[in-house]
């Protein structure tokens, strides 16, 4: 059972990254590091995707000047980058309407700036 | 002709993508020029769904390959596995198509006279446009990874509307609450594909549903399917944010978040029967969508009952009417199994469900357009201040009138029809089921008698004298969806046998899916 | 406004950095990198240029008109290059065999040839106009908004 601990070490970080940011999802209230809680949850997706391809002593996917040998898949990486393109325009999208938010009132506590209710 | 016929599942796509980037330039030159090429290009995409929806009645599933050296490859040279992106359209795909065609052409009608008085209108209309290529994408595809690119497109842009009218403090919050679940829901479905592609090499559906072995791996990937797809159409225990946001929105932009939010719907129905199908647990997965579905008509409808702003108020209720299409979809999955149930009422209830979305997509949006044309012109949503408009804005009033008859399912109209056919066919599953839809309806037609009341009867507030009818373009985006209920309720039975029973056909039939992208290899 | 040693590195080094993103977007098809992170790269640069000097000096040079026909041009002329080839199907790489970027890769690794790929290249170059763009408009109108002005329509 222990040694197969190495072996899966991504896959562990992964799932302690998507650990970590659902408890600051649920417990925090500050605004920012609810934004925070949602990157560090795609950091671990992307990881997680990236580590699906890996095949024991394989190269880059690339032909440009590389060694012989077996190559990891290509797939999992297209994947994870069009994965990083869309979180970078809903962290943007995100980090405005904080700022509008702490413009309207004045505070970045999620408690205290709420409007809408019942 | 016939090669637009051919191609059209992507021009359906791309035509939206090509004019909202064609927007900004062409913005410059004037607003008239903007709102003809926007209105005409969404009366093209409809006429094409339409040619589309004729040839797939007649000849069966529609596959397209991009990028291959022609559009029905999806094997070439004798491979096992198809590659490229497929997109693949059957009964269940076009009837949603059909709908989210009409209700995006009366949305845009709408909004040219709605936000003629705001600022930065380009803008508005090129995130209008991509929020209509968004979720076209997500309804034509036969790909799991590009569902959840245009999920991301759709939510984002959607996002984006909630909060553009951005000098209201409550409008900026709606909007974070609806960016902030549509990524943590888009992570969680791009994690469960993740486990499906590491285990079988592949991301098309029909070749998924051709290998798969229900392993422990699959029984978590469809958990995580199911949350994260739920959550975005509003189901109870995680419905939290779906009020705040609707209300907020400008109103015809509403009218389109619920027609996101059934397509979501449709992708659960995608992935339970077409990518699971008889491999999964039929009986347990079918229980826990009704059990979902009864929660979230009552706790939907008696919620509503004492709200006073008008667009939260149907916000609750879209919620409760989204129960009745769990309900029925979640009958005819329980018996999926057991091959007599399913011929006497699961079917029928199959088609109860998928005609109630129909229905429910037709008087919704009528309704929140309604309460849009009546913050035009007073200015507030609060039920407890308004009175009376009646005397002045007549056909707004003859609107809302059609709007409720059918949401509370009064005979002639259409949304009985609908309820019938589930109470029906669910009644013979479980009477409990039936004896609390038909509780949940009676509600339903007195918290709207209620907001009628209040609104358009009584005396003629002295603040609301020379208060006019709302601007023609809103009138003409309003009649669209009216004519839509009132053919609907002439001709029930012309609709069910040849809109809603090819769909239902089409979700049972997980071979027909299949064979469309493998060939008939076996 | 930073200091003037800050003020002159800046000035010199936003030329290599400028260099090295186009050749990351350039080479897209041979080595890794492409569109959006050649992009990402110039864009990080006209961030170090608006730490440096303030957003206000920024705002005259890169003007929202430009920034917003740079932002539709690049997208258009990507679908553009995908409906080209709408005759056989959408997106059919209908440069390959003809000499622009149409030349057959021999099999195996060895040096990469830039004249391979079909339209992959152009394809690469349109989505680099795009990101630079955008990205840039992001970051500028964050950094107006927090000063206190905004950008008008």
């Amino acid at each position: 059972m222990m040694e197969y601990i190495p072996l899966n070490f991504p896959f562990l970080a992964a799932a302690l990254l998507v650990g970590i940011s659902f408890y600051i999802l649920i417990f925090k209230r500050n605004l920012i590091k609810l934004i925070m809680g949602i990157g560090m949850l795609a950091s671990g997706v992307n990881l997680f995707l990236v580590a699906l391809g890996y095949r024991a002593g394989g190269n880059a996917p690339i032909y440009t000047e590389v060694p012989e040998g077996p190559m990891v898949l290509p797939v999992p990486q297209a994947l994870t980058l069009t994965s990083i393109v869309i979180n970078v325009a809903v962290l943007a999208l995100m980090l405005t309407m904080v700022i509008l938010i702490y413009r309207h009132t004045g505070d970045m506590d999620s408690e205290k700036s709420r409007i809408l209710k019942g | 002709m016939d090669k637009l016929l051919i191609h059209s599942p992507i021009l359906v796509i791309a035509i939206p993508l090509v004019v909202a980037f064609l927007t900004p330039l062409i913005g410059r030159a004037g607003g008239k020029a903007r709102n003809v090429l926007v209105v005409a290009s969404l009366a093209f995409v409809e006429f094409l769904v339409i040619i589309l929806a004729r040839d797939i009645y007649l000849n069966g599933i529609h596959i397209y390959t991009l990028g291959a050296t022609s559009p029905a490859l999806a094997l070439p040279g004798g491979a096992m596995v198809p590659i490229r992106i497929i997109l693949e359209v059957d009964g269940m795909s076009i009837f949603m198509g059909i709908i989210w065609a009409t209700v995006s052409l009366a949305a845009a009608i709408f909004s040219l006279s709605h936000m003629a008085r705001e600022t930065g209108q380009t803008r508005f209309y090129t995130l209008l446009l991509l929020m209509v290529a968004g979720c076209f994408g997500m309804i034509f595809t036969g790909d799991l990874f590009n569902l959840f690119v245009f999920l991301e497109i759709a939510s984002i842009s959607g996002a984006a509307l909630i909060a553009f009218r951005t000098r209201f403090a409550d409008a900026v919050e709606g909007g974070f609450k609806y960016i902030v679940i549509s990524a943590v829901a888009g992570l969680m479905f791009l994690f469960a594909v993740g486990l499906l592609y590491g285990q079988y090499n592949s991301l098309n559906i029909g070749y998924l549903a051709h290998v798969m072995q229900y392993s422990m791996l699959d029984k978590i990937a469809l958990t995580l399917f199911l949350v994260a797809l739920t959550i975005k159409t509003g189901m109870v225990p995680l419905h939290m944010w779906y009020p705040d946001s609707y209300t907020v929105a400008p109103a015809n932009i509403t009218a389109m978040l619920v027609i996101t939010s059934h397509a979501c719907m449709y992708a659960v129905f995608r992935v339970c029967f077409t990518l699971y199908g008889i491999t999964l647990d039929p009986a347990t997965v079918g229980w826990i969508v009704v059990i979902i579905g009864l929660l979230t008509m009552f706790v939907g409808v008696t919620m509503a009952v004492f709200q006073t702003d008008v667009m939260r108020f149907m916000s609750y209720h879209a919620i409760s009417q989204m129960g009745y299409m769990w309900l029925g979809v979640g009958v005819g999955l329980a018996v999926l199994g057991n091959p007599e149930a399913l011929a006497t009422y699961g079917r029928a209830a199959i088609s109860g469900g998928i005609f109630h979305i129909l229905n429910h997509a037709m008087y919704k949006p009528l309704l929140f357009m309604t309460a849009g044309a009546l913050f035009h012109r007073t200015a507030t949503r609060d039920l407890n201040k308004m009175g009376g408009l009646g005397h002045n804005m007549k056909f707004t009033l003859i609107l809302y009138i059609i709007g409720t008859l059918s949401i509370a399912g009064i005979p002639p109209l259409n949304g009985f029809a609908s309820k019938f056919l589930i109470y029906e066919s669910v009644y013979q599953f479980n009477p409990v089921l039936a004896v609390v839809a038909m509780l949940v309806s009676i509600i339903t037609l007195a918290s709207f008698t209620k907001a009628f009341q209040s609104a358009f009867t009584g005396p003629q507030l002295p603040e609301y004298k020379d208060v006019k009818e709302v601007p023609k373009s809103m009138l003409i985006g309003m009649g669209i969806l009216a004519a839509g209920i009132i053919f609907t309720s002439i001709f029930p039975g012309l609709i069910v046998e040849r809109i809603v029973n090819p769909a239902t056909d089409a979700l049972i039939n997980q071979a027909a899916y299949v064979n469309g992208i493998m060939g008939g290899m076996p | 406004m930073l200091t003037k040693i800050v003020r002159t590195v800046a000035n010199q080094l936003i030329l290599f950095i400028l260099i090295f993103g186009l050749y990351v977007i350039a080479h897209g098809h041979l080595t890794p990198g492409g569109g959006f992170q050649g992009g990402a790269v110039i864009v990080s640069g006209v961030v170090m240029l608006l730490v440096a000097f303030s957003s206000q000096e920024l705002k005259k040079s890169l003007r929202e008109r430009l920034l917003s026909i740079m932002e539709s041009s690049g997208a258009l002329i990507f679908i553009g290059l995908a409906f080209a080839g709408i005759g056989i199907v959408f997106f059919y790489n209908f440069l390959v065999g003809t000499p622009i970027f149409g030349r057959i890769p021999a099999t195996g690794p060895g040096p990469g040839d830039i004249w391979t790929g079909g339209f992959i290249p152009l394809m690469n170059l349109a989505v680099g106009l795009k990101v630079v763009a955008g990205l840039s408009a992001v970051v500028l109108a964050m950094a107006l908004f927090s000063s206190g002005e905004e950008i008008e329509e």
